[in-house]
C-alpha cells in the first residue's frame, strides 16, 4: 500500500498518542457522533433494511464464488462498449500501467476523484516519480494533500481535522498548488467549500486526463458507477479526454438490477443520506459526450489471496461505506492513522492484514485493535462479521498456518512476541481441564488475599495503570457451595 | 503468462476448495426487499418527490404546461442570468418567454466557455420520489453531461406524474445502462468538514426543479 | 426444574457474591439449582485471543459437565454468547479443517439450553417481577455480548423496572462498549482505559449510586476505573439486585 505508511509502529503505540491528543479526540468524537445518529435514522426509514442487507451480502457472495466468470464477462462488455481493460496483479504493475497511459497522452498532470484503490497502491507518489502531478479534487483529499498529511477515514480522509485547522491549511498551502485562498478566509464550512471550488476549478477546466476508482462495475453491461457528493467526480469523469479507472476486482457485480440494492444501502450507510448528491454511471465511451478514451485497470494486489481464505474472504464484500468506522469506539479514540493503512477502523483491521499479510508489526497488531463489541457487524450493509474475521486473524498471528501470498500457498510461522502469552494460554487450558488444579489456585489466592495489591508492577501495569484490581474474596464460590451442600459435588466429569 | 491469466488463475485456485455451487444467478439472491416503500397514490408520490427534493435543498416549483415558459423566464431573471445553455432537443416553448442569450450545447465548446454561461435548462429521464432524485440520461432534451455540471445554476423540468417513479428499483428498471447516467439529489454538497453536510462545492450550487403537470 | 449454574471462572474466583445471589434468586423462584463443581471455564478468553485449538478441550469439558441438565444458566452475557454462538462455529471450523463432525456433535447438546440469567428469568421462568427490593438509584449498562451477541434487548430493564424501591436512570451512550474486551484491556490499555473513563463519566452524569450490568468482567473494568477516578459509584451485578429483598437486602 501507500509508501507513506511504511514502518508504522504497532497499533497500541500509535493509538497511545491519539488517545492523549485532546483536539483529535474532540474532532473524532464530534464527527462520529454526528453521523451515527443520522445513519440510524436514514436506515430506519427503510422497513426492509434487513432484506436489503441480506440481498447485498448474497449478491457479493455469489459474485465472489464465480469471480473469474464475472471478470471475464466484465472485460468483454467494457471492451464492446469502447473501453480498454488492463489487469494488474499488484500495486507496482497498476502504477506502471497508469503512468504509461498518462505519458502516452503527452500530459503531465491528472485530476483525480477520490479512490481507495489508487490510495492503496500509492498512485500519486508513483506518478510524481514519473514527473506527473496528480491533483486530488475531493475536498477532504485536498485537505490531506495540501496538509502533506495522511488520510484517516475511508469516506472523510480529513476527519481528524476540524474547521479551524482546515482554514489554516487552505490559507497557508493553496498558493503553492495554484489559486490561493481568498483573503480573510474564515472557518465557516460554506466559505471553506467555496475556497476549494475556486482553487480546483481552473484545474478541472484544463484537465486532459482524469483518474478515478469505481464503487461498482456491472459485468452484464460493462457499466461503472461512481457515487459522490461534491461534483468533483463528475468533473473528472466527464471533462477530460482520457479517463483511467483503477478498480479492485471485488467491485464487480453481475447485473444492472443489483444496483437497486447497493444504491439504497450505500448512501444511507455512508453519509446517512437517502441518496448522495451525484451518482455517475458510464458504459465504455459515448460519442461526443465525455472522455473519448476509457481505460479500466483491474487490480488484484492481495484480493485473490484474501479470496483464498474461507473465513477472511467475506471482507471482499465491503462496499467502503465507512459505517463501521463511524460506530467503532476504538476508531473514535485511536483515530485512523494508528491503523497504518489507507483502510482504517474495523474494516481496515481485517482488510490490511489480509491484503498485506501479517508480516509487519502493524499488520500483526491490527487483529487485536478491537474489543470485539460487535457494533461494526451490526451496521455493516453487507453483513461482514468483522469480529469473526478479527478472531480468525488473531489465530493466524499466534498459530500461523497455511495462507496464500501473491497467489502461492505458504505456511506461516507463529508470530514472534506471543511466546509468553502462548505459554500462559496453555497453562490456563491445562488448569481449566483439571478442576482440582483450578480449585487449589483459587484457594491459594484467597488465603493470601491480604497480600494482594490493588495495582500491579511491570507488565501488570497494562491493567492497573488506570484501573484498580478487584479485591480477592475470602473464599471462592465453590468452597461456599461445598460448605453449604456438604461437599457432595467433589466428583464430576474429568476431575 | 499475462497478468490477466495470472489473476484469473489465482481466483480459480482460491475457489478450488469451495463446494460447487450451480445455483444460477437468478436464484442465488433472495430478493425479499420491497419494490417501493409504502403505498401511495400518484399524487402522493409526486408530493413525496417534492418534499424530498426540498429536503436536500433543491428549490421546487410547480407549474402547468401553459405557465412553464413564464416560470422559466422568471427563474432566469431572478437569478440575473444573461446566458443559458440549451440542449439540442429541448422543447423550444419552454424558453419562449425569456430574452436571455441561448448557448447551444456543442461538442466543440471548451470547458472554459461553458464556465462563462450562467444557467442551464434541461428535461430529465425520470425522477425518484423516495430519494428526491432526478436522473439525466443524455437524451437530446438533456444534452451532454457537462452542461449540467459546469454552470452554477441548473433548472430541470420533470413531467409529472409520468416521469416520476417511487423508488430506486423502479428507476433502474426504466433506465438504459448503455447511456451515460447522472443521478442528481439536490445541489452539490459535501460532508467532508466534520461529517456535517454543507451545500455547494463543484457542481451547480443552485438546483431548481420544476414539476410540470 | 433442575438447573445447572454455570458461574464462570471469573465469578467463581473473584465474585462469589454473584454466585450466591443467583442461587438465592433461582431457589426463591422455585428452581432446583445445582453447581457442578467440575466446571471450570468456557474457553472464551482462549478463543477470542486466537487460541481456538486450546479452547476446544475446554469446550468439550464444558459439555461433559453440563450436557445432562435441563437448563444451564450463567450470569455472564459473554460466556453465554461463547457457548451459544461460538461453540457451533468451533464445530464448523473443525469440520472445515478436515477433523470431522466430532467436535460439533460433542458441543451440540449444550448450545440450545444455555441461557444468560435475565434471559432465563424472562423467557423460561416467565417472570419479570422477581419480588426484589433495592432502594437505590441505579443505571444499567448493557454489555456488548449480551446486547448484540445474545440479543437480550429489554429483558434486563424489564426486570429492573419491577424492582421495588429501585430508581432507574438512563445511561447516556449505553450501547457503547465499556472498553474491557477481555485481553483487549491488556493489549490496548490506552484505548481501553479511554473507553472505560468515558463510560464512567456517562454513568456519573446520571447521578446514580450504582452501575449495574449482567457481566462481572465488564464490571471489573468499569469498577476498577470508578475507584481509580474516585467517583463514589459502585458496580453491582444485576443478580445481586434481583436477589435482594426487604428481609434480606443486598449490602
Amino acid at each position: 500500500m501507500s509508501g507513506t505508511f511504511v514502518g508504522m509502529p504497532a497499533f497500541p503505540e500509535a493509538a497511545r498518542d491519539a488517545v492523549h491528543d485532546t483536539t483529535l479526540r474532540g474532532n473524532l468524537r464530534h464527527a462520529t457522533h454526528t453521523i451515527r445518529a443520522k445513519r440510524a435514522s436514514a436506515v430506519a426509514e427503510l422497513s426492509d433494511w434487513a432484506e436489503l442487507r441480506e440481498a447485498g451480502k448474497r449478491i457479493k457472495d455469489h459474485t465472489l464464488r464465480h469471480l473469474d466468470r464475472y471478470l471475464e464477462q466484465l472485460e468483454e462488455s467494457v471492451t464492446a462498449a469502447g473501453g480498454t481493460v488492463h489487469w494488474a496483479t499488484d500495486a507496482d504493475e497498476a502504477n506502471r500501467i497508469v503512468a504509461g497511459l498518462v505519458k502516452a497522452t503527452g500530459e503531465s498532470e491528472v485530476v483525480k476523484v477520490k479512490s481507495m484503490a489508487t490510495q492503496e497502491i500509492g498512485l500519486n507518489e508513483a506518478l510524481e516519480a514519473e514527473g506527473i502531478r496528480a491533483y486530488e479534487t475531493d475536498l477532504a483529499e485536498l485537505i490531506v494533500q495540501l496538509g502533506k498529511d495522511r488520510p484517516s477515514h475511508i469516506l472523510v480522509p480529513a476527519i481528524h481535522r476540524n474547521r479551524g485547522e482546515i482554514r489554516e491549511i487552505f490559507a497557508r498551502e493553496m498558493s503553492e498548488w495554484g489559486r490561493p485562498a481568498p483573503e480573510g478566509l474564515t472557518d465557516t464550512p460554506a466559505e471553506l467549500a467555496e475556497a476549494a471550488r475556486r482553487h480546483l476549478r481552473e484545474k478541472f477546466l484544463r484537465a486532459k486526463v482524469g483518474v478515478s476508482g469505481a464503487n461498482f462495475m456491472v459485468a452484464e453491461t460493462g457499466t461503472l458507477v461512481v457515487v459522490e457528493s461534491e461534483g468533483n467526480g463528475r468533473m473528472c469523469l466527464t471533462l477530460p479526454e482520457t479517463l483511467i479507472s483503477v478498480v479492485g476486482i471485488e467491485k464487480v457485480v453481475p447485473a444492472w438490477r443489483d444496483l437497486e440494492v447497493f444504491l439504497q444501502t450505500l448512501p444511507r450507510s455512508s453519509t446517512a443520506e437517502r441518496m448522495n448528491p451525484y451518482t455517475s454511471t458510464w458504459t465504455g465511451t459515448t460519442d461526443e459526450d465525455g472522455p473519448r478514451t476509457f481505460h479500466l485497470v483491474l487490480l488484484d494486489n492481495g484480493r485473490t489471496d484474501t479470496l483464498a481464505d474461507e473465513v477472511g474472504r467475506q471482507a471482499l464484500r465491503c462496499i467502503r461505506c465507512s459505517a463501521c468506522l463511524n460506530v467503532c469506539p476504538v476508531y473514535e479514540r485511536a483515530g485512523g492513522h494508528a491503523y497504518g493503512s489507507v483502510y482504517p477502523g474495523p474494516i481496515g483491521a481485517i482488510l490490511s492484514p489480509q491484503l498485506r499479510g501479517t508480516g509487519s508489526e502493524i499488520d500483526a497488531s491490527l487483529p487485536y485493535a478491537s474489543s470485539l463489541c460487535g457494533a461494526c457487524y451490526d451496521v455493516c450493509p453487507v453483513a461482514i462479521d468483522i469480529p469473526e474475521v478479527l478472531v480468525h486473524l488473531r489465530e493466524r498471528v499466534v498459530e500461523g498456518g497455511r495462507v496464500t501470498r501473491a497467489g502461492n500457498k505458504v505456511v506461516l510461522q507463529p508470530a514472534k512476541g506471543h511466546a509468553a502469552e502462548r505459554a500462559a494460554m496453555r497453562a490456563a487450558r491445562w488448569a481449566f481441564t483439571h478442576p482440582g488444579v483450578l480449585r487449589t489456585g483459587q484457594r491459594l489466592a484467597s488465603r493470601t488475599r491480604r497480600l494482594h495489591p490493588r495495582s500491579l508492577p511491570g507488565p501488570g501495569r497494562a491493567w492497573s495503570g488506570t484501573r484498580d484490581l478487584p479485591p480477592v474474596p475470602a473464599e471462592p464460590f465453590r468452597d461456599w457451595w461445598q460448605r453449604m451442600r456438604g461437599g457432595d459435588g467433589e466428583k464430576g466429569a474429568a476431575g | 503468462m499475462s497478468s490477466r491469466e495470472r489473476i484469473l488463475g489465482r481466483v480459480r485456485r482460491a475457489l478450488a476448495g469451495v463446494p460447487e455451487d450451480g445455483t444460477p444467478y437468478e436464484r442465488a439472491v433472495a430478493r425479499g426487499y420491497l419494490r417501493e416503500h409504502g403505498r401511495r397514490t400518484t399524487g402522493q408520490t409526486v408530493d413525496l418527490l417534492a418534499e424530498n427534493l426540498a429536503d436536500y435543498r433543491a428549490i421546487v416549483h410547480r407549474s402547468d404546461a401553459a405557465g412553464l415558459a413564464g416560470l422559466v423566464a422568471r427563474l432566469l431573471a431572478a437569478r440575473g442570468a444573461s446566458s443559458v445553455l440549451v440542449p439540442p432537443g429541448l422543447d423550444e416553448d419552454w424558453l419562449a418567454s425569456t430574452e436571455v442569450t441561448r448557448v447551444a450545447d456543442r461538442a466543440e465548446s471548451t470547458p472554459g466557455e461553458l464556465d462563462r454561461v450562467d444557467s442551464v435548462v434541461t428535461a430529465c429521464a425520470l425522477a425518484v420520489a423516495e430519494t428526491g432524485t432526478i436522473v439525466l440520461d443524455g437524451s437530446p432534451d438533456q444534452g451532454r453531461r457537462r452542461i449540467t455540471l459546469v454552470p452554477d445554476h441548473h433548472i430541470c423540468v420533470v413531467r409529472v406524474p409520468d416521469q416520476v417513479v417511487a423508488s430506486v428499483p423502479q428507476a433502474l428498471e426504466r433506465l438504459d445502462p448503455a447511456r451515460p447516467l447522472t443521478w442528481i439529489s439536490g445541489p452539490s454538497a459535501t460532508s467532508d468538514i466534520e461529517l456535517d453536510r454543507v451545500e455547494g462545492v463543484h457542481g451547480p450550487r443552485t438546483l431548481e426543479v420544476v414539476l410540470v403537470g | 426444574m433442575r438447573v445447572a449454574l454455570f458461574l464462570t471462572c471469573v465469578n467463581d474466583t473473584l465474585y462469589p457474591d454473584t454466585g450466591r445471589a443467583v442461587v438465592k434468586l433461582l431457589t426463591r423462584l422455585g428452581a432446583e439449582v445445582d453447581f457442578p463443581v467440575a466446571q471450570t471455564c468456557c474457553g472464551q478468553a482462549h478463543y477470542n485471543t486466537g487460541y481456538r485449538h486450546q479452547a476446544e478441550p475446554l469446550a468439550r469439558h464444558f459439555s461433559d459437565v453440563f450436557r445432562d441438565y435441563e437448563a444451564i444458566v450463567t450470569p455472564s452475557g459473554s460466556c453465554g454468547a461463547m457457548v451459544r454462538e461460538l461453540y457451533p462455529r468451533m464445530g464448523e471450523r473443525a469440520r472445515a479443517e478436515g477433523r470431522g463432525d466430532g467436535l460439533a456433535a460433542a458441543l451440540a447438546p449444550v448450545v440450545p439450553k444455555t441461557y444468560e440469567l435475565t434471559e432465563f428469568l424472562v423467557d423460561v421462568l416467565g417472570v419479570t417481577d422477581v419480588g426484589a427490593y433495592y432502594p437505590h438509584r441505579v443505571t444499567y449498562h448493557p454489555t456488548c455480548h449480551g446486547l448484540r451477541g445474545l440479543g437480550l434487548g429489554e429483558r434486563p430493564l424489564r426486570l429492573l423496572r419491577a424492582v421495588r424501591g429501585l430508581e432507574l436512570a438512563e445511561l447516556p451512550g449505553a450501547e457503547e462498549c465499556c472498553g474491557f474486551g477481555g485481553t483487549f484491556a491488556l493489549k490496548n490499555p490506552d484505548v481501553s482505559a479511554a473507553m472505560g473513563t468515558d463510560k464512567v463519566r456517562n454513568a456519573e452524569s446520571t447521578g446514580a449510586e450504582v452501575l449495574c450490568a449482567a457481566d462481572n468482567s465488564c464490571l471489573m473494568h468499569i469498577g476498577g476505573t470508578m475507584t481509580r477516578l474516585r467517583t463514589g459509584m459502585r458496580p453491582v451485578h444485576i443478580a445481586e439486585i434481583l436477589a435482594s429483598t426487604e428481609e434480606e437486602p443486598a449490602v
